[in-house]
């Protein structure tokens, strides 16, 4: 984090409890809606829709990411791109053919 | 004061400082490690049989991973606490704070021991089936970065932090916000690990 004069790590620690509580509630949404009767899929968008939205902000406000350096950014978008090649990589078993002939 | 360069003052290049720039080329390696664990999670709930995820994850305790949820997020919030009271030149408070991280590390490891020994005592282990495997494989290797980041939260507390604080102020902040980041890093494993092994 670049500045950091006492005004303003004082009003970061105002934020940093309002991101505590968001997290708190979401926890608690996320465990609600696990008891909705919804299918898999849909289950599984809800899970993984709130999980991001709770790691967007411990990214974003208890690591700083919304003011911190390009270089971090960079390294994070090229992580990302890898990450998501990653999960897709499973799904080249959907489509794979071999042992069926 | 330290003879290793742009530990604490940045460096023109970057703007950053090494340690800062370092840790997070590591996390984004954890990234890397994790995320390949995760795509063979997917891979094997794909090519499961029907209702078996479902039926091995029904065995888990969701009251005591809820909880063990509101520890992490609870241990993050006052990591970044700590931070902050070093930057107010509030020693006591970051002991304080720190002192709170520390509790909450240890009582997630003890709840993840109880888990843990619930489940052998019921007769299951990582053998027993496939969800089991990839669930103790997952949160074990998440425990171990826990039982890590422990080591590195006690050394920050001890009376090395007060010699540190006493010789170089900015030093100890620097450490203590690049130990948050992975601290935080690990709580955001768990935010994604929760819905998927405990709740799906």
């Amino acid at each position: 984090m670049s500045s950091d004069s006492d005004h303003s790590i004082e009003h970061h620690i105002q934020t940093y409890i309002r991101v505590f509580i968001a997290l708190g509630v979401l926890t608690i949404i996320t465990v609600a809606v696990s008891y909705l009767d919804v299918s898999f899929i849909e289950a599984f968008f809800l899970a993984i829709a709130i999980a991001s939205v709770k790691g967007s902000l411990v990214l974003g406000f208890f690591m700083h990411l919304i003011s911190e350096r390009a270089a971090i950014i960079w390294i994070l978008v090229a992580t990302t791109v890898a990450f998501i090649i990653l999960m897709f990589i499973p799904l080249i078993s959907v489509t794979d053919s071999t042992g069926l002939y | 004061m330290s003879s290793i360069p742009y530990i604490v003052e940045e460096r023109p290049d970057t703007g950053l400082n090494n340690s800062k720039l370092g840790v997070w080329i590591f996390l984004a390696s954890e990234v890397m490690l994790f995320g390949g664990l995760f795509s063979a999670y997917v891979f094997l709930r794909l090519a499961a049989p029907e209702g078996d995820f479902d039926y091995w994850g029904a065995k888990l305790n969701v009251p005591m991973a809820t909880f063990n949820t509101m520890m992490l997020i609870t241990s993050s919030v006052t990591m970044v606490m700590s931070w902050a009271s070093l930057k107010l030149k509030q020693f006591d408070k970051y002991k304080i704070y720190l002192g709170i991280t520390i509790l909450c590390a240890i009582g997630f490891l003890c709840v993840k021991y109880f888990e843990y020994t619930g489940k052998f005592h019921h007769g299951i282990y990582p053998s027993s089936s496939t969800f089991m495997g990839i669930y103790f494989t997952l949160t074990g290797l998440h425990v171990l970065h826990i039982v890590g980041g422990l080591f590195v939260l006690i050394y920050l507390w001890t009376s090395q932090a007060d010699k540190m604080w006493a010789e170089n102020p900015d030093l100890l902040a620097n450490r203590v916000e690049v130990t948050g980041l992975y601290w935080h890093f690990v709580d955001l494993v768990w935010i994604f690990l929760f819905p998927i092994l405990y709740l799906l």
